[in-house]
């Protein structure tokens, strides 16, 4: 198929799978989308990882480190549909770590408290969520398919998020405090996490379906779902301009783009550190990786 | 190497494909299958496949047009309406004839 052949299959609700030829437009939007979100998954878990020893109880310890496996393994599924589209994985490691690639800008910030874990288990996965859901009708395929299982796992995220941070609002006052406190930090990040307000039509990956929904949309979906939510215990939302318009369509202050553009592009307070630990783990795995392949050989 | 991962989600279901992992031999690709599909209980069985062993098949040719072993080569509802007019003329027919019969 050519080039507007293809255009005119996927915006009809074609889909396209692993042998089918594509043109290399297409092949190439899908490698970076889809490296993006595998690169997302991965450097995810480190904001987290920061707490498993500091959880405070067994319990929130073991279900921080299950929802970590969850994420190291939507990375390697997510990494396994990039390779077959013809990027192995050892290549998007090498571009994640050299910076080369991105990443969601919500992995590039510091988590200060307890309270941090929650808003990013609740409201960060949420965000993902809308996003994720969006990818279930993706015109590739092998990622639609495996975003099946991903959005399964992803619901037992949001209750946990919601678990930690119920928790804490009927606990004392200085336990309620930690999650306003970090609803303000993550408030931000929040609002720019879907990107700017790019029309659909002018988006190339919601033109090849890779999307199907405008950045916008998607904003608009998260503040209707979990706005009401955050008021409903009592928590403010550090916007003064938030609320739903007459029109049903929510209005709030325009998101920093500059810090996202900034920030994704790996100057984020806590980009280097990350990914200095990324680099760091995979040096100190590599004997592991030419034991197995030698033993397998 | 790549293997193929198909999962049964209960009993008596039929296997579906639930994606590939990458794993150097069988024994890392069934403890990879095993935490990938299987850790929360939501597959009965799975079956782990070589991808290289795998032969996929994509052209169906009809050369032929081999209508008849589908449901789509019969049209019925041309031929049932013909039978059915021919069917109800003939009664009136027979009809008539036993009419004449009783007068």
């Amino acid at each position: 198929m050519g080039e507007q052949e293809l255009l005119e299959y996927v915006q009809s609700g074609g889909q396209v799978e692993t042998g089918d030829p594509m043109p290399d437009e297409y092949r190439a939007r899908l490698i970076k989308f889809i490296e993006m979100h595998a690169n997302s998954e991965l450097m995810g878990v480190l904001p987290e990882r920061e707490w498993i020893l500091r959880a405070p109880s067994l319990q929130r310890k073991l279900a921080l480190t299950a929802k970590v496996q969850d994420e190291v393994g939507h990375a390697q599924l997510i990494y396994r549909v990039v390779e077959d589209l013809g990027k192995p994985r050892s290549a998007c490691l090498d571009d994640l770590i050299s910076g080369r690639s991105k990443f969601h800008n919500v992995f590039h910030y510091p988590t200060k408290t307890w309270g941090d874990v929650g808003v990013i288990a609740w409201l960060v996965d949420a965000a993902a969520i809308i996003s994720q859901k969006a990818l279930l009708k993706c015109s590739y395929a092998p990622y639609a398919r495996i975003m099946k299982k991903i959005c399964w796992e992803e619901s037992f995220h949001i209750l946990h998020g919601r678990d930690v941070i119920l928790t804490l609002v009927n606990g004392t006052e200085g336990q309620r405090q930690l999650v306003q406190e970090a609803l303000d930090r993550w408030w931000g990040p929040l609002m720019q996490f879907h990107g700017n307000p790019l029309r659909a039509e002018d988006d190339p990956t919601y033109r090849w379906r890779i999307k199907s929904q405008a950045n916008e949309d998607a904003r608009q979906q998260f503040l209707d779902g979990y706005v009401p939510q955050i008021w409903e215990l009592g928590l403010t939302v550090p916007d003064p301009k938030l609320r739903k318009g007459d029109d049903d369509v929510w209005q709030y202050t325009e998101p920093d783009w500059d810090e996202l553009r900034h920030v994704v592009t790996g100057h984020g307070p806590k980009t280097a550190e990350r990914l200095d630990l990324r680099r760091a783990a995979r040096a100190s795995s590599a004997w592991v990786r030419s034991v197995v392949l030698a033993e397998a050989a | 190497m790549i293997f193929e991962v198909f999962r049964q989600e209960r009993k008596g279901q039929a296997f579906q494909h639930a994606g590939s992992i990458a794993a150097p031999d069988g024994t890392f690709a069934e403890a990879y299958a095993r935490e990938q599909y299987g850790r929360r209980g939501e597959s009965t069985a799975l079956w782990v496949v070589p991808r290289s062993a795998v032969h996929e098949i994509t052209d169906f040719v009809d050369e032929l047009e081999r209508n008849y072993h589908r449901v789509d080569g019969y049209s019925i509802k041309a031929k049932l309406k013909e039978a059915r007019a021919a069917a109800e003329g003939g009664h009136r027919v027979r009809a008539s004839v036993s009419a004449g019969a009783d007068s």
